[in-house]
């Protein structure tokens, strides 16, 4: 079987996010990595390679720098990768996103594309469920566990209060959280490997069925009106008051911000 | 496109087993301030199975009109008879505003729907307001800029930045919501709303899939991550046993009991607790740094939580440098009477 | 110098330093207070690939270059210097030599589990009598027939009990020089556990490394087939110190590592540290031996590296890793201690970890040669 993951080249939030003296946010400060809901869904691919056997082939949308985490993927034991690319696709939304990712499937064939449910840079967890709508094919969002069974997936998906085990006919696309599973390390022969092997690039000409107006900036119905990074926020009130006080305090405050 | 022919503010109503989820109502509170700077009304719409029941407490709080799609593929959610059902209310009822609550199911029906109508959608806003974009243009440009937008603001990269986006040239303009954020109103009581029931009808096709089994209230591996309130102690809470003060508090608001490095150290508990750039980052609505002196490793992991309440003997402890509320007091005082106070409220 | 860096080797960091900050770190204090091998990090190594990193893919191993290798033993120092030396004992002193002398059935039955980490492997050349004079030795090896018979016992073993393949060099015989004089012709085998009369004696309790698994061995009519011996009868000596050569830049790798994990704490806390008023990283003092740190651990970097691409490239490169070793193991304990020092009474007591560190450093003077045999190889070399 085929598989296809897409993952995302993403600034590392984990480890604290890095500001400048002036409160805004340090993003060269920060590692370039594979987004983690990604990551799990390629190391849920790979799990079905190894139990089963599957091609996997991982796709990627960037600048060329994300070069980088198609090698992690080929690294961790991917067999393919795909670098789309292209000056025109940049500022893209999830809608032109979706459409250009959608466009570059189009060339390849796959039964099963996995895609982390959402990235930590954006958190808007739509350009899976929108790459399915694109293609035709059904989508199931929110994957805690993914099982191949003939022609079809099983899979677990979350709720706020509940799970549903919901089954699908390939090809489908299932979106994976990153409880899925704990990502598998590279292995440095792998990374060796990863260099060795050819990353495909693929531009605007590459993508199938796709119209010049619905790529990149121009093909975006979102438009950013305003964006600033958030200033830390610094030392707010600080009160001495006797235990009742403070408890009609902290009443007020939890009020006065909805908490209760 | 004609845009204009685009009127209203619509909300998804979510729905689970025949019970109106709070961010429906939530929704609409939202929706009429929208609305009535529009000079609009609000539509809810309701998609299920046997679901006319619901249809007053919608009207109830603020609803004008319900649109009603009652069919028996709609039973349980699934991405695609909900995605046709909404979709296909969306083309022939053209709303020019349509808010989705940013939900484990709307977080799936909102991308899909907005894909099939070929039109923006904005995730998680937590601020939804009307005005001009591009928010100001250049003397004599006044022409380029579009009055009466959707501004939606959400946040960004895990909290860090904010933005805000429109939606000018598709309709209609569509956002999820982070629930919890908006405000419902008090519920006006027999109030009724005009309704309109709508079946497009429902065709099985390959984007169908089969619910094979459905697994409620799943005792889920607690994370504090995930908490939307945490009670977070240190070293000055003293021991082990004291942070059952800790847990009351956090019982009466629904949240979870997290901690510094020092109270793992101790053994008061487990890692899987500790907030802090050896432990978890977490980012709750509300954070209770009780006891904790507010090391920059300890910081670094809460200081993005939306409201910080520190309660501290020590006046110079640096947990006050990043909190909103800062107490200086007993906690082994503060922390009890103020559990018992919340109960009284929330009861 | 060019060491061929490049972003293979930059994303191979990235691997030991995440590997070592999610997996090693965690379990560092833990490891030294209770002596307890780390099993369950060395299982994770060898999934990762890490216990056979310049080994040929054909035999079970990475593919990579010894530079990658090093690269891997020093991420892991930074973190926990016990890992470090189990990686490098397994790699340096047991799977190379196999590489370098074994037959080819050799190489198959032996280099391929190792090198996959399925089997661990340890290096067994000192004995009670003998450290740094060899001679001193007195393990036998005597042939019966289509068996080997060793008699004798091994001291301060690396992985000892816990591996599960031995290079033990012992002597095969003993001839006379032309004064007279006799001398005792060594020899080299590959022992497995579990062979009749081979068992294991102390463990030793150590200043440092404390969960590196240090055992004595002991043979006693310990009976291993004729063809365990590995590379040429009489050869054993120069095997064991050619091996020494190679595991002598792993130690170097170690005591880098070692090093450089004591030099970011110290930057680390010094910037945060408060005293009279302001961070110790203020005060002068402070800044001139963190400069003068850095400098010093940058150029043992350069040794250790230099005689990695030395070993990928050179038949001889016994100077090349003298000379890392021992600046390497000197700038380790100099820079530990500083650091010590730097973190006045935190740095004494156990909840940070520098204390464990200069503990850690001292071994990187002794094991695998001492600081004198070292100093001996480069200067026998120069006056040669």
């Amino acid at each position: 079987m085929k598989i296809v993951v897409c993952i995302k080249q993403v600034p590392d939030t984990k480890g604290g996010v890095k500001f400048n003296p002036d409160g805004t946010l340090d993003r060269a400060a920060m590692l370039a990595i594979m987004n983690p809901d990604d990551k799990a869904g390629l190391e849920a691919a790979l799990r079905i390679k190894d139990e089963i056997g599957a091609e996997v082939t991982v796709l990627t949308m960037g600048l060329p720098k994300a070069d980088d985490v198609l090698r992690e993927a080929l690294a961790m034991g991917a067999d393919n990768a795909i670098l789309v690319t292209d000056r025109v696709l940049g500022g893209a939304d999830t809608w032109a996103t979706s459409t250009t990712i959608a466009g570059a499937l189009r060339n390849i064939d796959y039964d099963l594309i996995i895609t982390g449910r959402q990235a930590i840079d954006g958190d808007t967890a739509q350009v899976g469920p929108q790459i399915a709508e694109h293609l035709g094919i059904p989508v199931i969002s929110y994957a805690e566990d993914i099982k191949v069974e003939g022609d079809s997936v099983i899979v677990k998906r979350q709720y706020e209060d509940r799970y549903h085990i919901l089954k699908a006919q390939m090809p489908c696309l299932v979106t994976a959280l990153s409880e899925l599973n704990t990502p598998r390390y590279m292995t440095p022969g792998g990374i060796f490997d990863a260099y060795d092997k050819e990353v495909t690039v693929w531009g605007r000409a590459d993508l199938k069925d796709v119209d010049d107006s619905d790529l990149g900036l121009k093909g975006s119905p979102t438009k950013i009106a305003k964006a600033s990074d958030k200033v830390r926020k610094g030392a707010g009130e600080k009160v001495t008051l006797d235990p009742s006080e403070s408890v009609s305090y902290i009443m007020d405050k939890l009020k006065e911000k909805h908490v209760i | 496109m004609a845009l204009e022919e685009y009127k209203g503010v619509f909300i998804y109503a979510q729905q689970v087993d025949n019970e109106i989820s709070s961010i429906a109502f939530e929704l609409i509170g939202k929706a009429k301030e929208l609305a009535a700077d529009l000079g609009t009304d609000v539509t809810a719409v309701l998609l299920g199975h046997n679901v006319g029941n619901l249809v007053d407490s919608l009207a109830e709080y603020g609803a004008d009109k319900v649109i009603v799609v009652d069919d028996p593929e709609l039973e349980t959610y699934r991405t695609e008879p909900y995605a046709h059902a909404l979709a296909s209310v969306i083309n022939e009822y053209k709303p020019e505003i349509m808010l989705v609550g940013a939900t484990a199911i709307g977080r799936d029906l909102g991308p899909t729907v907005s894909a099939r109508v070929k039109t923006g959608l904005t995730a998680d806003c937590t601020m939804l307001e009307i005005g001009d974009f591009p928010l100001s243009v250049p003397e004599g440009k006044e022409d380029t800029q579009k009055h009466g937008q959707l501004l939606m603001t959400r946040p960004a990269f895990g909290g860090n930045t904010i933005a805000t986006i429109a939606c000018p040239d598709n309709r209609p303009q569509m956002a999820t919501v982070r629930p919890g954020v908006m405000q419902k109103i008090e519920p006006i009581k027999g109030a009724k709303a005009e309704v309109i029931n709508y079946n497009p009808g429902f065709t099985k096709n390959n984007k169908y899939v089969e619910i094979q089994d459905i697994v409620k209230a799943v005792g889920t591996v607690e994370n504090i991550m995930d908490a939307k309130i945490l009670v977070s102690g240190g070293r000055g809470v003293g021991s082990a046993e004291n942070f059952q003060m800790l847990k009351d508090l956090a019982d009466v608001l629904g949240g979870m009991v997290s901690c510094s490095r020092a109270v793992v150290e101790n053994g008061w508990l487990a890692q899987d607790y500790q907030v802090g750039q050896t432990g978890k980052t977490v980012r709750p609505n509300v954070y209770f740094a009780i006891g904790i002196s507010g090391a920059i490793q300890h910081v670094a992991g809460m200081e993005e939580s939306d409201i910080i309440i520190a309660i501290n003997k020590d006046a110079d402890a640096p947990i006050f440098d990043v909190a909103d509320y800062g107490i200086v007091g007993d906690l082994k005082k503060i922390v009890p009477a103020l559990t018992e106070a919340l109960k009284a409220e929330l009861a | 110098m060019d060491f061929g860096l490049d972003k293979k080797h930059e994303m191979a960091r990235t691997l030991f330093k995440e590997f070592a900050e999610t997996e090693v770190k965690p379990l560092a204090q833990e490891v030294d207070e209770t002596e307890q091998f780390p099993a369950e990090t060395v299982a994770k190594m060898a999934k990762s690939g890490f216990m056979g990193i310049p080994v040929p893919k054909e035999y079970g191993g990475q593919g990579c270059d010894p530079l990658t290798y090093v690269m891997c033993v020093e991420e892991l120092s930074k973190v926990c210097a016990t890992t470090g030396v189990i990686v490098s004992a397994h790699t340096s002193l047991c799977i190379d030599p196999i590489m370098t002398y074994g037959t080819e059935e050799q190489k198959q039955k032996y280099v391929k589990p190792l090198a996959t980490g399925e089997k661990l492997g340890a290096f067994a050349l000192t004995e009670p009598g003998a450290g740094t004079d060899a001679q001193g030795a007195q393990t036998k090896a005597v042939l019966d027939g289509d068996e080997w018979v060793l008699n004798g016992s091994k001291c301060f073993i690396t992985n000892g009990k816990v591996a599960d393949v031995y290079i033990v060099i012992a002597i095969t015989s003993v001839t006379e020089d032309k004064r007279g004089r006799k001398k005792k012709n060594f020899s080299a085998f590959i022992v497995e556990k579990g062979a009749p009369g081979f068992s294991f004696g102390t463990k030793e309790k150590k200043m440092g490394i404390r969960g590196s698994s240090t055992y004595e061995l002991i043979f006693e009519d310990c009976r291993i087939p004729k063809d365990a011996l590995l590379g040429p009868e009489g050869k054993g000596f120069p095997i064991a110190m050619h091996t020494l050569d190679g595991g002598r830049i792993g130690i170097a790798a170690q005591a880098l590592g070692i090093a450089e994990g004591a030099l970011d704490r110290a930057i680390a806390y010094t910037k945060e540290r408060k005293q009279f008023g302001r961070s110790i990283a203020q005060q002068q003092n402070t800044q001139f031996k963190l400069a003068d740190m850095a400098t010093r651990v940058e150029a043992a970097q350069f040794l250790v590296y230099r005689a990695a691409m030395a070993k990928a490239n050179q038949k001889v490169y016994s100077v090349e890793a003298a000379k890392a070793k021992l600046f390497a193991a000197e700038t380790a304990m100099a820079v530990t201690t500083e650091v010590v020092q730097l973190f006045g009474g935190y740095g004494y007591i156990r909840e940070y970890d520098v204390e464990r560190m200069m503990r850690d450093a001292k071994i990187t003077e002794i094991y695998e040669g001492t600081s004198e045999v070292q100093r001996m190889v480069i200067s026998g070399a120069l006056l040669k």
